[in-house]
């Protein structure tokens, strides 16, 4: 019962604010708005018995990713907002009805699937269960860890371009 | 009694949110920030997932999932940043240099 | 019902006004120390010694007049200092201030709350708070509030990086993410992680200083600097709420300082049978003592060093800390490996 409500208050917070993110005005609003659906993101991740996940969410996401983008939003804010101009070969009202058309079916598949409860895949044998941190930390160093060293490899790759590509001069 | 099929649809809806802010903005910083959130959708159905399976690689996944976002999002506005930098607009409308 | 929902709020409503309280008088330990460092006794009319001089202070920024800047984000301007207060407050939540005491008959224990992912709360809350600095410059709408601010933040997100990497080697060495569990691993090693891992203690102070915005990393809000920073518009209590949030930040890296890396609530030597006499001083006694210690040496350093310029500041962080933040880790861990 709790779950249940606490389920449908982060549900009715996360898609209100990132309704906002896209109907905002103003650039830093929808910005602003980002950092708080995240941070109910993050909620529900604990809701989901997921809090290591849900710490990183605000940690990473919310507290790196999204100041990223406010610093690159305060240098290109520009007095006249991009949408100045209506152009008329954008059809918005056949897009949204599209949107919920396509939501109504994502939806009847996922009920559809529902019906057939999927069995539960075993853990990897030998895992010390001491809570979810350790299961997840056990996963990436033992089962994953060539991917884990291939994102690392990537973050530095992405670090590197980001450098050059602001710099003023190459 | 929340199943995974909540999950699953609150996943759905802001996967269209996402979607529908990439293809209706303008503002190209919106748009990163649409695909920010088609992003964060699938995060919440691997785990909603994970959770009904009882395994922990949804979460793992998800873990990658945020570390490709970061760097997606660190590359993409450095090449916004130099775009600007060179043409002073972030309407894509007017990102047409390749264009025939 | 009475544990899960009276005795929380109860220990809660304790720290908030605890906490409150401490950051209205910090104002006052500040001028008094600095002045008798430089050879002057402070605040000494309002009450005796001073003491009221806090009060005075509240009483003249809650009368003062709120100004808004004329075509400021309204909304943005009024937020920005909420959001700096607010991660301040919101850590006492996982800071572990004493075990299990019996109290009035039943078990009660001196912290809040202990998630088993404590530590990693407390990081990315710091991380949430660099939003109140970026959000006040932006909202002013005046350049040199919004340079500041760009400049206090970048300044932030720098030093989080060091601060972050000591913490993982402070893990590595507890085995664990909760504050709790970090205390007890200092009682069964027998001795302070101060001890052991000193570089990981020395960073982790540095990088506390440049987070709070403290001497001598206090560019970004220093008076001869840039006009006074990302708060130049802010009048009043709302300027009054950035102050409180930095003390309240100096108390709270002050506080997780000592659970980390100086035992928390253990009282020295804890394992000596001998020194049995010390324990009529309580556990929480012990850990307000230490935060006090720590607090006293961030407004000894502030007193005491001149101010570093941005770009050495930067340099000292990105290409000093960080690299050895990174080889005390690695260090770390090989010792580790090779001792189990």
């Amino acid at each position: 019962m709790g779950q249940a409500i606490a389920f449908y208050t982060l549900a009715a917070f996360i898609l209100g604010f990132a309704m906002l993110v896209v109907i905002a005005k103003d650039t830093v609003h929808s910005v602003l708005f980002l950092v708080l659906d995240f941070l109910f993101v993050a909620a529900l991740y604990v809701l989901l018995d997921a809090p290591f996940l849900g710490v990183i969410q605000v940690l990473v996401y919310a507290g790196g990713i999204v100041v990223l983008y406010l610093f690159v939003v305060m240098l290109v804010n520009l007095k006249r907002p991009p949408e100045a101009h209506h152009d008329p070969r954008r059809r918005t009202k056949l897009g949204f009805g599209l949107a919920v058309a396509v939501l109504v079916e994502l939806g009847a598949i996922a009920g559809y699937g529902s019906s057939r409860p999927a069995t539960a895949i075993a853990p990897g044998a030998g895992m010390p269960v001491t809570g979810n941190t350790e299961q997840v930390g056990w996963l990436l160093y033992t089962s994953y860890l060539i991917p884990f060293e291939i994102a690392s490899m990537l973050l530095l790759v992405a670090m590197i371009g980001a450098i050059i590509l602001a710099k003023r001069e190459l | 009694m929340i199943t995974p099929t909540h999950y699953m649809v609150l996943s759905a809806a802001l996967f269209i949110i996402g979607v529908v802010g990439v293809m209706v903005r303008r503002n190209i910083i919106i748009i990163f920030m649409s695909i920010e959130l088609i992003l964060n959708a699938v995060n919440i159905n691997l785990v909603a997932l994970s959770k009904q399976l009882q395994n922990d690689i949804g979460q793992v996944f998800a873990i990658f999932v945020i570390a490709v976002a970061a760097a997606e999002a660190a590359v993409g506005l450095g090449i916004i940043l130099a775009f600007y930098r060179n043409k002073e607009t972030v309407n894509i409308d007017e990102m047409n240099l390749m264009k025939w | 019902m009475v544990d899960n929902l009276i005795i929380p709020l109860l220990k809660i409503l304790i720290v908030l006004n605890a906490t409150l309280v401490a950051v209205t008088y910090m104002v006052l330990l500040e001028r008094k120390v600095i002045a008798w460092a430089q050879s002057r006794l402070g605040p000494m009319r309002v009450g005796p010694y001073g003491v009221l001089q806090p009060i005075a202070d509240a009483i003249k920024l809650m009368i003062k007049e709120d100004i808004t800047p004329v075509r400021a984000d309204r909304w943005v301007f009024t937020a920005a200092p909420i959001i700096s207060m607010v991660p301040a407050l919101i850590v006492y939540a996982v800071i572990p201030f004493g075990p299990k005491v019996s109290l009035f008959g039943r078990q009660v224990s001196l912290y809040i709350t202990d998630i088993n992912v404590g530590l990693l709360y407390i990081v990315s809350v710091a991380s949430v708070g660099v939003y109140g600095i970026i959000l006040a410059g932006y909202a002013s709408n005046s350049k040199y509030p919004l340079l500041a601010s760009l400049r206090a933040s970048a300044q932030l997100i720098s030093y989080e990086v060091a601060v972050t990497l000591t913490l993982v080697s402070v893990i590595l060495m507890a085995g664990s993410l909760s504050m709790v569990s970090i205390v007890n691993a200092q009682y069964n090693s027998r001795v302070w992680f101060a001890f052991v891992q000193p570089v990981a203690f020395v960073i982790f102070f540095i990088g506390g200083l440049a987070e709070t915005n403290r001497a001598p990393f206090d560019m970004p809000e220093a008076e001869q600097e840039l006009t006074g920073g990302f708060h130049t518009e802010y009048s009043g209590m709302r300027f009054a709420l950035f102050f409180l949030a930095e003390y309240a930040n100096m108390i709270v890296v002050s506080s997780v300082a000592t659970t980390l890396f100086f035992g928390g609530w253990l009282r020295p030597f804890p394992n000596i049978a001998a020194l049995r006499f010390l324990d009529v001083i309580p556990s929480w006694t012990w850990f307000l003592i230490k935060s006090f210690v720590f607090l006293y040496i961030f407004i000894w350093v502030r007193a005491t060093l001149p101010r570093y310029r941005y770009d050495q500041l930067m340099r000292l962080g990105w290409k000093m800390l960080i690299p050895l933040a990174i080889a005390n880790l690695v260090v770390t861990g090989i010792v580790k490996v090779m001792l189990s």
